[in-house]
C-alpha cells in the first residue's frame, strides 16, 4: 500500500527527515508522534507529495509519488494538511462533493452523490450539509474536511495534526471517528499526533520520530514505554496501564 | 497580530542600534546640513549662464517653496509616527493629503467659481486649513485612539481613504461647470511642477509657528514614544498629546499639499532615512535629519532632474516611484517575520 | 429562490438596463419616438453606431471585470484583491505605454497583446510577492498589491511622461465609455470568451482557492490552473485597458457581494458574478451620462467613489480575510 523508502528532506544543510523507511499494508490505525520539529508532518507530506523529495523514494500501490500523475494517486491516498479552507464560504456539501473530484473531474454522477451522502452520515454532517464552512465551529469545520477525505474513498488517508484546536471532547470524537474509518471502513490511516495519550488509545501501530529519524515503530505496547518515550522527547515519564489503556504521565 | 503591534518605536529603535555602532548623530546632522546647502547652492546656480536678474528671482521663490514643503512633510511623519507609535504610517499614507485636495475641492464646489475667482487665496488657504484640522481631529482621531493595533488593518484602511477622497475630489470636479473648473486647474492640481508660489509667505508663518510648538512638544513626544502606558504613568496625557499634534500635523500637511499637491510616500522615505542615519533616540535629532534629508531629497533631485538630465519636470514622479519600493521593501520585511 | 429562478431574474433586469442603456444620453433618442415609428435613418445611426455599442461594452467590461476579480481572489485566496489593486491593470497600462512610445503605428490587437503580457508579468511579481511573505495576514496581501500597483503606475507615468502620452495614459486608467464607437469596442468580446473559460474550468479554480494542498491532495495540477487563471485576469484587464481604460473596485465589490450571498463555489457564482457586473457597471454608465447631462461623469470616477466605499464597509465589517 504506501511503502517510504529511505526518505530525506533538507532544509538547507539539516536533515529535517533523515532516511526515514515505512511500509503500511494492513487496515488499522498508524500514529506518528515525536517532539516539535520531528519532522513528522514533513515525512507525511513527502508521501503525499505535497513536499518535494529530496532523498530516497516513496510509493502508493506501486507508484512512485514523484512521478505519477496526480489525479491517479488522488484515487489511491488522500491527505489532510492542518490548515485548510483559505476560501470558506463554501456549503459543507459543496466541499465534500470536491471529494470526488478525482472520480469525477468535476460532473458528479449518482454514485458520486451516493458517496458524498455516506460521508456526511459517516461523519454526522447531515444537518449541516447546507451550510456555509464560515458558519461552522472549528471541530465542525474539521468534520467536513475529513468527510471531503472520505468521499475521496481513497484506501489510504494521511492526517496531519488533525486534533489541533479541537478541545478535548472533539479531539475524542474525532480520534473515534478515525477508528472507525479503519474497523469499519478498511482504511489504511496514519495520524500525526501531539499527544502520545491519544496515539496510545487509538492506535495500533506508534512510529516515533525525533530529529528527523524514526526512532521506534511498533505496536502500543512496544513504544509507550517509559524507556522510549523518555528517549524521543527527552522527558522522564511514567507509563502506566489504567483499565487496559496504557497512559503516559509526566513526573513533577 | 499582537506581535506586530508589539513592534513599536523603542523596540525598532534598539534594533536599529544594535545594528550599528552609535556613530555621533551631531556629526552626521553638520553632514546633510552641508549637503542641503550644497544642493541649495547648486539648484540656485546651475545653468544661469550669468543671467543673475533674471534667474535669481525666478528660482528663489521655487527653492524656499521646496523647503517649507521638505520640511513640513518630515516634520508631519515623524510626529505621525510617534502618534501611531508606528514606523510605517505616515500622514500622507493614511490620506490626509487627498483629504486635503478633497477638501480644497469641496470649497470650491459648494462657495462656487467666482466666489474663489475674486477672493483672497490666502484667506482660502486659511478656511481650508480650519476645515482640514477638523476633519483630521475627527476622522484620524477615533482610528488612532488607542495606538495602531492592528496595524495593517489601519494601513490598508488609511490607503484605501486615499483612494476614496481622491475619487470624491475627481467626483466633484467633474460636477463643477467644466469651463469653469479650467480656471482652477492649477490650484486644485498643485505639484512639484507648478508650485503654487502665491502662498509662500503665510505656509513660511504657518509652518514657523508650527515648528516652534513642536519644539516645546518634543520632550513629551519622546515620553510618548515609551508607549502610551508609560507615558500616562509618566504625567503625560497621551490622548491630549495626540489632539494637540494631530491638528498641528493637519496644519502642516495643508501647507504641503497647497503648495505642491499630495506626495504618497515621501515622508515615509524621509523618515526611514533619518532613523537609519542617526537612530531615533531622540525626536530632536530624528526630526531635524528628516528635514535635512527631505530638503536633500527635493532641490537635490530637482536640480538633478532639471538641470542634469533635462527631465525637466519628474521630480514628483520618481519620488514616488523610490517611496513606493521603499514602502514595500519595509511592508514585505514585517510579512516575513 | 432557485437559482435557475434568480439566473433568469438577474438576465431580464440586465435587459431593462440595457434597453435604458439606449435611450439615455446627450443625442435625442426616446423610447416614445421609437414606439410611434418616428425613427429616421439619423436616429438609426445613432442607435448602431453609439448607443448599442456604448452599452454593450459596459456589460462585457463589467462582466469580465467582476469575474477576474473572482478568479483573482481565488486564486491569491484572498478576498481583498482584483486586478487594479494588485497591478494587474496598471502593468497593463505600462504596456500600453510602451508600445505606443515603440510602435506607435500597432494596432489596437497587436497593442492590446503586448499589455496582456506586461499585465501577466505585473501578476506574476504580485504572486511571487505575496507567496515570500510568510505571515498571511489577509491585509497584508491587498497592501502588498496596492503599493507594487501604484510603483508600477508611477514607472507608466514616469515613461508616458517622458514620451508625452500622459493623456493616453489618463485614457487607459481611467475607465470611460463616452468614447465608445462601433469598431472600437469590439476588442471585449474577448472578456466575454474568457468569463466562458472561466466557468468551465470553475472547479478547478474553487479548488485552487481551497489552497495548494488540498487542490494537489485532490489530484489537480495546481500550478498549471493557477497559471491559467493569470493569464485569465491578465488577458481581461489588458483588454479593458486597451479599449475604455481601467474601472476600479468592480472586480472586488462584485464577487464579495455575490459570494456573500451564495457561497464560493466557483461554478454557482461565476454566472451571477458576470450578471451583477456587468449590471453595476451598466448602471454607472447611465448615473455618469444623466448625473451632470449635458455632461458625463466617467465610469472609473463613480466606481472610484462607490468601489471605495464599499470597500472599506468590507474591511471594517471583519469578514475575515481568509477561513
Amino acid at each position: 500500500m504506501i511503502e517510504a523508502a529511505a526518505l530525506t528532506k533538507f532544509y538547507g544543510e539539516t536533515r529535517v527527515v533523515d532516511r526515514a523507511s515505512l511500509t503500511l499494508t494492513t487496515p488499522g490505525v498508524t500514529a506518528i508522534i515525536g517532539p516539535n520539529g520531528a519532522g513528522k508532518s514533513t515525512l507525511l507530506s513527502m508521501i503525499a507529495r505535497l513536499l518535494p523529495i529530496d532523498e530516497g523514494r516513496a510509493f502508493v500501490d506501486g507508484l512512485d509519488v514523484t512521478r505519477t500523475k496526480g489525479a491517479d494517486l488522488a484515487r489511491r491516498i488522500s491527505v489532510l494538511r492542518q490548515e485548510n479552507g483559505l476560501l470558506a464560504r463554501l456549503t459543507v456539501r459543496d466541499l465534500i462533493g470536491f471529494g470526488r473530484f478525482p472520480h469525477s473531474r468535476g460532473r458528479l454522477t449518482a454514485a458520486d452523490h451516493a458517496k458524498i451522502d455516506e460521508a456526511l452520515a459517516f461523519l454526522e454532517l447531515g444537518p449541516l450539509a447546507g451550510r456555509y464552512l464560515d458558519e461552522l465551529s472549528g471541530g465542525q469545520r474539521q468534520r467536513a474536511f475529513v468527510a471531503m477525505v472520505l468521499a475521496q474513498d481513497t484506501r489510504a488517508i494521511l492526517l496531519d495534526e488533525p486534533l489541533n484546536n479541537l478541545d478535548i471532547r472533539h479531539a475524542v470524537s474525532m480520534m473515534r471517528l478515525v477508528r472507525r474509518a479503519a474497523d469499519e471502513l478498511g482504511k489504511v490511516v496514519v495520524v500525526v499526533l501531539h499527544d502520545i495519550n491519544f496515539a496510545s488509545a487509538f492506535a495500533d501501530r506508534v512510529v516515533a520520530m525525533r530529529d528527523g529519524r524514526i526512532v521506534a515503530d511498533g505496536p502500543v505496547e512496544a513504544v509507550v514505554t517509559e524507556a522510549v518515550i523518555e528517549a524521543v522527547f527527552g522527558l522522564p515519564v511514567m507509563v502506566r496501564e489504567i483499565e487496559g489503556q496504557r497512559s503516559c504521565l509526566f513526573r513533577r | 497580530m499582537a506581535e506586530i503591534a508589539g513592534d513599536r518605536l523603542p523596540a525598532a529603535a534598539s534594533r536599529n542600534e544594535m545594528r550599528r555602532p552609535a556613530r555621533s548623530p551631531r556629526r552626521t546632522l553638520a553632514l546633510l546640513a552641508l549637503l542641503a546647502l550644497f544642493c541649495s547652492a547648486l539648484f540656485m546656480t546651475l545653468g544661469a549662464h550669468g543671467n543673475w536678474s533674471f534667474v535669481l528671482p525666478f528660482r528663489a521663490p521655487k527653492l524656499a517653496a521646496m523647503i517649507v514643503v521638505g520640511h513640513a512633510i518630515a516634520l508631519s511623519t515623524v510626529v505621525f509616527q510617534t502618534l501611531s507609535g508606528n514606523r510605517i504610517l505616515t500622514p500622507s499614507i493614511m490620506g490626509f493629503d487627498t483629504l486635503y485636495a478633497l477638501i480644497q475641492t469641496l470649497i470650491v464646489f459648494l462657495a462656487g467659481t467666482t466666489f474663489l475667482a475674486v477672493s483672497d487665496p490666502r484667506l482660502i488657504f486659511a478656511a481650508e486649513t480650519v476645515v482640514m484640522i477638523l476633519f483630521a481631529l475627527g476622522l484620524y482621531g477615533s482610528l488612532l485612539k488607542g495606538g495602531a493595533r492592528d496595524l495593517f488593518r489601519l494601513l490598508l484602511v488609511g490607503v484605501i481613504l486615499g483612494v476614496l477622497f481622491r475619487s470624491l475630489a475627481g467626483f466633484l470636479q467633474r460636477l463643477i461647470d467644466p469651463n469653469a473648473f479650467v480656471v482652477l486647474q492649477d490650484r486644485l492640481y498643485a505639484s512639484f511642477n507648478s508650485i503654487d508660489t502665491e502662498l509662500l509667505a503665510i505656509a513660511f508663518v504657518a509652518i514657523g509657528i508650527v515648528t516652534l510648538i513642536f519644539w516645546r512638544l518634543l520632550p513629551l513626544l519622546d515620553v510618548l514614544a515609551l508607549g502610551r502606558d508609560i507615558a500616562t504613568s509618566l504625567g503625560v496625557d497621551p490622548d491630549r498629546l495626540t489632539r494637540v499634534s494631530l491638528g498641528l500635523v493637519a496644519v502642516l500637511v495643508s501647507v504641503s499639499t497647497a503648495l505642491v499637491g499630495p506626495v504618497t510616500f515621501f515622508g515615509l522615505l524621509v523618515a526611514s532615512l533619518a532613523v537609519a542615519l542617526v537612530g531615533s533616540r531622540r525626536h530632536a535629532e530624528t526630526l531635524a535629519a528628516a528635514s535635512l534629508i527631505a530638503v536633500i531629497c527635493l532641490v537635490g533631485g530637482q536640480t538633478i532632474l532639471e538641470r542634469v538630465l533635462g527631465f525637466d519636470t519628474a521630480l514628483g514622479i520618481v519620488i514616488e516611484f523610490f517611496g513606493g519600493v521603499v514602502f514595500l521593501a519595509i511592508v514585505m520585511r514585517r510579512g516575513l517575520t | 429562490m432557485s437559482d435557475r429562478r434568480l439566473l433568469s431574474l438577474g438576465l431580464l433586469g440586465l435587459a431593462v438596463l440595457f434597453v435604458a442603456g439606449l435611450f439615455v444620453g446627450a443625442g435625442k433618442l426616446s423610447l416614445a419616438q421609437v414606439a410611434g415609428g418616428g425613427i429616421d435613418a439619423e436616429t438609426l445611426r445613432l442607435l448602431f453606431v453609439s448607443r448599442i455599442p456604448r452599452t454593450a461594452a459596459a456589460l462585457l467590461a463589467g462582466a469580465s471585470l467582476a469575474v477576474a476579480g473572482l478568479l483573482m481572489q481565488m486564486l491569491s485566496s484572498n478576498r481583498f484583491v482584483e486586478p487594479s489593486t494588485v497591478g494587474t491593470s496598471e502593468a497593463a497600462g505600462l504596456g500600453m505605454v510602451v508600445v505606443t512610445m515603440l510602435f506607435p503605428g500597432a494596432p489596437v490587437f497587436a497593442k492590446m497583446l503586448v499589455a496582456s503580457g506586461f499585465a501577466l508579468a505585473g501578476t506574476c511579481v504580485f504572486v511571487a510577492l505575496i507567496r515570500r511573505l510568510r505571515l498571511k495576514s489577509g491585509l497584508l496581501v491587498p497592501l502588498v498589491g496596492l503599493i507594487l500597483a501604484g510603483i508600477i503606475q508611477a514607472m507608466a507615468h514616469f515613461l508616458a511622461y517622458r514620451a508625452d502620452l500622459l493623456q493616453s495614459l489618463g485614457a487607459w486608467s481611467s475607465g470611460d465609455f463616452s468614447m465608445v464607437l462601433r469598431g472600437r469596442y469590439e476588442l471585449l468580446w474577448i472578456g466575454l470568451v474568457l468569463c466562458a473559460l472561466a466557468l468551465l474550468a470553475a472547479d478547478r479554480f474553487t479548488l485552487a482557492g481551497l489552497g495548494r494542498d488540498v487542490s494537489v491532495n485532490l489530484g489537480l495540477a495546481y500550478e498549471k490552473v493557477v497559471a491559467l487563471g493569470l493569464v485569465i485576469v491578465s488577458l481581461i484587464a489588458a483588454v479593458t485597458v486597451a479599449t475604455i481604460g481601467t474601472i476600479p473596485f468592480v472586480g472586488l465589490v462584485v464577487p464579495n457581494l455575490v459570494t456573500t450571498a451564495m457561497g464560493d463555489n466557483g461554478r454557482r457564482v461565476i454566472p451571477f458574478v458576470a450578471i451583477a457586473g456587468a449590471g453595476l457597471v451598466l448602471g454607472c454608465d447611465l448615473l455618469g451620462r444623466s448625473l451632470r447631462s449635458p455632461y458625463e461623469i466617467p465610469v472609473g470616477v463613480i466606481m472610484g467613489v462607490a468601489g471605495a466605499a464599499i470597500f472599506l464597509a468590507l474591511i471594517a465589517r471583519g469578514r475575515p480575510a481568509h477561513g
